[in-house]
């Protein structure tokens, strides 16, 4: 079966610096992805580029459709759904029209189904759904981004480090919401600095250090690589990188 | 001060500080949507103002042609930007919207225009033609520059309105209009007199606030407008085209500009280059609600009528370096009250 | 003197156009006008294009200096050249009375405000029975030396580029130092200036006061080319004409406002004398198709002409390396004899509802270099914050060597010897990495405006740029040194920002996620270099989250989470601790 998500030999530059460099990947369908790496290795800068937030150089294709040539809108349209790292959500509208907006691109009468199940997912959205985003707490912002997200009836969520600033038992239950979306359909990409909790809950990883991948394979083998281990996962970590 | 003259100049200040109002809440919602200080708001003024009178008086107003010219040049720009992922349904919608409508509008403004034409028929054209002049100008001079700054786009403005201001003078000549008035009825409270034409300025003033609240308040349109005012990146990612708020954001003010215009024009005597004082005024109301509050606004405006109205009694003279000067106090305001850390994100 | 070749030749070009013989008198005005454009511009190019503050009020400006000499020699017979101070003081009155309130305003309130008082000031000019109302002010004597009166547009020519000339001279010289610097930090933002001792709020002034004072010299000199002064040329639509020339040209060169000028008045020129030839003669033609071609030239080329060509040159101008051999004086602090360098005192900051930072204690001592780590959003930064003075804490005590830092801004706080990175990284990217760093050395200078306008800062600007070169190479950025801060890598830039927070020679500094982005090798050298600092008396605190380099690096660590500190002590401890491990580290761990 081909991929769902299928990104090939990417490069994305800030002016003259090339933040990554000939990258490729993949998402099947009903698959739970991460890429781990440290801070600036370009995770978040590749996810907004298969978004279409930052132009890249390269091939990707989503759901049999070639990417290029669309507009984030367009993208959206398609399937393809992105949980920025800063959330982006409408912090003077109320949780529900933010909910609401959504599933802009989607007909009514499904959107009010989405909203029933996003509710179902977090009830904590639905205590709140008439208090305003901006004064949500990180860990309802963060649901609220996901729930927004999913509201779009996406094929492929990608997550920007949902665990950015939360307390571990919220990141906990995020993951854990992570986890049920694969049974609802929802195929995952997982960009996170918390190596451990992504690689428990992922099928595949790919490990990215300044632009390019240097490692990938099932989230086991991964995770008991060496390397990686001493680099993101624990202390015993004394000058040796993974590069 | 007799209190005729106070409630006289109240109503006089009112009445103008209606029509500040409407402009006002046109140049917030642009600038939220599309960061653009709208400067050619006085032009849909004059432009609505204008081509009604012209065509109560039996013409076919230039500014219906040059719906035309820019419908051409909107589609030009579309197939161009289309270039890459060019499809039939993308040219036919795009053909639709920039050529069929503003020629067929063009076509029937021709079969209509006499002397005799209703009222209402005459007013229906000359929304319909500054709406569309409107919607093509975002498309024309803004959509491909959306992304820079807001100086940019300011100056952009800028060119648009003196372009606009220069064709007003082909169009409708440099000697002043008037347009028949709505309605010629008159109520008398005490001292007071109501014109019908300040009653429908009210009453259309209200019911454009009201609209307008029930549009943003409760249409998925028009929260989605919101959306865009508040997070551009957040509302593209839920898959709001920021062209499209944009485009609508011109179309709901180039509609307003001209129905403050068709209510004006009646009352005094409109020039092609009038629009542009009109037109910041109701700016000064904008800034005065920080360009993003309608109820200030709103109120803001009411009160930008009433200073207007006393001090071109008291000093008519200084009528607007009093007006202009008044937003100094109320910008160092807003300026204190903002937060003093500068936002992380670049 | 390799600079000013180019402008040595350009002078004597111009110098020599009235000569040419056969040039059109015509030409000769345009080139007047040009000149009177680019004064104005210039102002704009160092207020709008460098400082960032966005003015459509140049015209009023010109306002000021016109009517102050039209009002001096027709109303009281003062000779032109006895009006040139007056019209300037005048224009520089009205800009520190009106920039008082402007540079105030935040955000986009600044260009509205100044299209507002821009407005008021044109209704003004036209209302007051002394400057003649609309009519203006007519008869307004030539300038004269002895008996030659410059009636004619070709002698007055001389006066005006003279004029452009010497202004473009001591901008230039302006911008390249010490103040200037701290004129273009601005436009990035007030934090990073402000954390190395420069007020920004007198450096927004100081750039409103001389891009006023030329537009008033514009303004004397238009009075007595036209003989005449009338509202009309002082108008919004003026204002907005000025910036767009600075705009066309490139808002943040000195060049691009004389090109501007000359691409502006050129066109509107040709649209007025050619269009009614070919539309006939309807008027008001030449608005619409300058406001055509003004939009299209923004979607065109949105950063202006003058980039453009220079990109378009073969070669680049050299830059001079500065002597590192010349030493700055190390600045002189109250050396404290107490081992607490940084004292915490139960911190606290509220936001609103949310304690960012709640009831935080902790000390640096000399010699030492503490490691603040925590979840993202533990109140790190803010603690950062609270510490420079970039936000004041709501409750709690801060003190450096025993003094207590109580509310101070952060110029003071530097002043202490206290210099910071920033955890996103605050460079000006179109600098260079010399001139960015020298930016910490502003409170090691003294030079002011005028001296550097008039190049008496030269010996101490060398100095200055001699401790910035030492602190890159330093931190092993030599071989970057004249390249634009803003093209290096994310890590390297983190480098200038300690190299530049060096320049202050602080007693502590604070570094904010140094070693992100780095790779293996920098991290290294960043660790080594930390230490020999270290060793060398200076005290570091750092926020980072690899593990591995604090773990390393660090004599003791303190722990925040959700605004509290949850542990502090020696990195070995701090591995065990089980809150940390619950709350940071990880079962794993």
């Amino acid at each position: 079966m081909s991929a769902l998500l299928s990104v090939a030999d990417v490069h994305i530059s800030y002016g003259k610096v090339e933040a990554v460099r000939g990258v490729s990947l993949e998402v099947a369908t009903n698959e739970i992805v991460t890429i781990i790496g440290a801070n600036g290795a370009g995770k978040t800068t590749l996810l907004n580029a298969i978004m279409g937030v930052l132009p890249l150089k390269g091939r990707t294709s989503f759901a049999g459709t070639d990417m290029a040539p669309l507009d984030i809108e367009d993208r959206v349209a398609t399937g393809l759904s992105l949980v920025p790292e800063h959330r982006e959500l409408f912090g003077t509208m109320n949780v529900e029209d933010n909910l609401e907006l959504g599933a802009f691109r989607i007909a009514k009468s499904v959107a009010a189904n989405s909203l029933e199940r996003v509710y179902a997912l977090f009830p904590r959205l639905k205590e709140r759904r008439k208090q305003l985003a901006g004064t949500l707490s990180g860990g309802e912002q963060q649901m609220l981004a996901m729930g927004r997200a999913l509201m779009g009836a996406p094929k492929l969520l990608m997550l920007d480090e949902p665990s950015l600033g939360l307390a571990p038992i919220i990141v906990a239950d995020i993951f854990r919401t992570v986890g049920e979306l694969r049974a609802a359909g929802v195929s995952v990409l997982l960009v996170e600095q918390n190596a451990q909790a992504a690689l428990q809950i992922a099928d595949r990883a790919y490990v990215m250090e300044l632009g390019e991948f240097v490692l990938e394979g099932s989230a086991k083998d991964i995770a008991s690589n060496k390397r990686v281990a001493a680099s993101y996962l624990g202390f015993q970590h004394e000058g040796e990188s993974a590069v | 001060m007799n209190t005729t003259i106070l409630l006289f100049l109240l109503q006089d200040g009112i009445t103008n500080g209606a029509v500040y109002a409407l402009l006002g809440l046109a140049l917030v919602l642009v600038f939220a949507v599309t960061r653009v200080i709208l400067i050619p708001q006085g032009e849909f003024v004059t432009y609505g103002a204008l081509s009604y009178a012209m065509l109560a008086t039996g013409q076919v107003p230039g500014t219906a042609q040059l719906a035309v010219a820019m419908g051409l040049a909107a589609f030009g720009l579309d197939l161009f930007f289309a270039r890459k992922a060019l499809h039939v349904r993308l040219a036919l919608r795009s053909a639709a919207l920039n050529i069929v409508f503003p020629v067929a509008l063009l076509a029937v403004t021709y079969k209509v225009a006499g002397p005799a034409t209703p009222m209402a028929v005459n007013i229906a054209l000359a929304l319909l033609i500054v709406a569309a002049i409107g919607l093509f100008l975002y498309r024309i001079a803004f959509q491909p520059i959306a992304h820079t700054s807001v100086l940019v786009l300011l100056i952009a403005s800028v060119g648009c309105h003196l372009a606009l201001q220069g064709l007003g003078l082909v169009f409708f000549g440099a000697e002043g209009l008037r347009g028949p008035a709505l309605s010629n009825a008159a109520v008398t409270a005490g001292p007071l007199r109501f014109t019908g034409q300040s009653l429908a300025v009210y009453g259309l003033t209200v019911a454009f606030i009201v609209g307008l609240w029930l549009f943003f308040g409760y249409t998925r349109m028009g929260k989605a407008l919101r959306a865009t005012a508040v997070n551009r990146l957040g509302a593209r990612l839920v898959g709001i085209r920021t062209t499209l708020s944009g485009q609508i954001a011109f179309l709901l003010a180039s509609v307003i500009g001209a129905i403050s215009g068709i209510l004006i024009v009646p009352i005094t005597t409109l020039y092609y280059d009038t629009g542009f004082l009109i037109g910041l005024k109701g700016f000064i109301a904008a800034i005065i609600g920080g360009l993003v509050s309608y109820p200030l606004t709103a109120v803001a405006a009411i009160l930008v009528g009433i200073v207007e109205a006393f001090s071109s009694f008291y000093a008519s003279n200084f009528k607007e370096v009093i007006v202009f000067t008044l937003i100094l106090p109320v910008l160092v305001l807003r300026s204190l009250a903002a937060p003093a850390v500068e936002e992380e994100k670049d | 003197m390799a600079q000013r070749f180019p402008l040595i030749v350009f002078a004597v070009v111009m110098a020599l156009i009235p000569l040419i013989p056969g040039v059109p008198p015509f030409w000769i005005v345009l080139l007047d006008n040009i000149g009177l454009a680019a004064l104005v511009a210039m102002g704009l190019v160092l207020l709008t294009g460098v400082g960032g503050l966005t003015s459509f009020g140049q015209a009023a400006f010109c306002g000021f200096g016109a009517y102050t000499t039209a009002v001096l020699t027709t109303a009281y017979g003062v000779s032109p050249w006895l009006t040139l101070p007056a019209s300037l003081m005048v224009s520089g009155i009205a800009a520190v009375l009106l920039g008082i309130v402007t540079v105030r305003l935040s955000g986009h309130y600044l260009p509205l405000g100044t299209i507002a008082w821009g407005i008021g000031l044109f209704y003004l000019f036209s209302k007051l029975e002394f400057l003649g109302r609309n009519d203006g002010i007519s008869g307004i004597p030539p300038l004269s030396i002895g008996s030659f009166r410059m009636l004619s547009p070709d002698t007055i020519y001389y006066a005006i580029w003279i004029a452009v000339l010497l202004s473009a001279l001591l901008t230039m010289n302006l911008l390249d130092s010490r103040t200037g610097r701290a004129i273009r930090a601005l436009r990035r933002g007030h934090i990073a200036a402000e954390a190395f001792g420069v007020q920004t709020p007198r450096a927004k002034l100081l750039v409103f006061i001389y891009a006023a004072v030329l537009a008033g010299l514009s303004g004397w000199l238009y009075a007595h080319f036209q003989r005449a002064a009338n509202p009309t040329p002082f108008g919004a639509q003026a204002g907005i004409e000025y910036l767009f020339i600075a705009v066309v040209g490139g808002a943040g060169y000195v060049w691009g406002a004389v090109l501007g000028a000359g691409i502006v008045v050129v066109l509107k020129e040709v649209l007025q004398s050619y269009l009614p030839y070919i539309f006939g003669g309807q008027s008001q033609l030449e608005t619409i198709v300058f406001g055509i071609m003004l939009v299209l030239l923004l979607q065109l080329a949105p950063s202006g002409v003058w980039p453009w060509l220079m990109s378009l040159l073969p070669f680049k101008p050299a830059r001079r390396t500065p002597d590192t051999s010349l030493q700055l004086q190390h600045p002189a602090r109250a050396s404290g004899s107490s081992p607490v360098l940084l004292k915490i005192e139960k911190a606290r900051k509220q936001f609103g509802g949310v304690t960012a930072v709640n009831d935080v204690s902790f000390d640096v001592n000399a010699r030492e270099i503490v490691a603040l780590i925590g979840p993202n959003g533990a109140g790190k930064s803010t603690t950062f914050n609270l510490i420079t003075g970039v936000l004041t804490a709501t409750s709690g005590k801060i003190s450096v060597l025993g003094k207590e830092v109580e509310n101070a801004p952060p110029q003071e706080v530097v002043k202490l010897g206290v210099s910071r990175t920033f955890q996103h990284v605050k460079l000006v990217p179109d600098m260079t990495v010399l001139e960015n760093v020298a930016i910490g050395a502003h409170l090691r200078g003294s030079s002011g405006a005028i001296s550097s306008m008039l190049r008496l800062d030269r010996a101490e600007e060398a100095r200055l740029l001699a401790e910035a070169a030492r602190q890159i190479a330093r931190v092993g950025l030599s071989d970057q040194i004249d390249q634009l801060a803003g093209s290096l890598s994310l890590g390297q830039q983190r480098i200038v920002e300690i190299a530049r927070a060096l320049c202050v020679d602080p007693q502590l500094l604070l570094l904010d996620e140094p070693a992100a982005g780095l790779r293996h090798m920098e991290k290294q050298r960043l660790a080594a270099l930390l230490r020999q600092l270290r060793d060398g008396g200076m005290s570091v605190l750092l926020v980072e989250h690899d593990m591995g380099f604090v773990m390393d690096l660090a004599d003791r660590i303190v722990v925040l989470d959700f605004g509290t500190k949850i542990a502090e002590g020696t990195p070995a401890a701090i591995k065990r601790n089980p809150d940390v491990i619950k709350a940071y580290l990880g079962a794993a761990a």
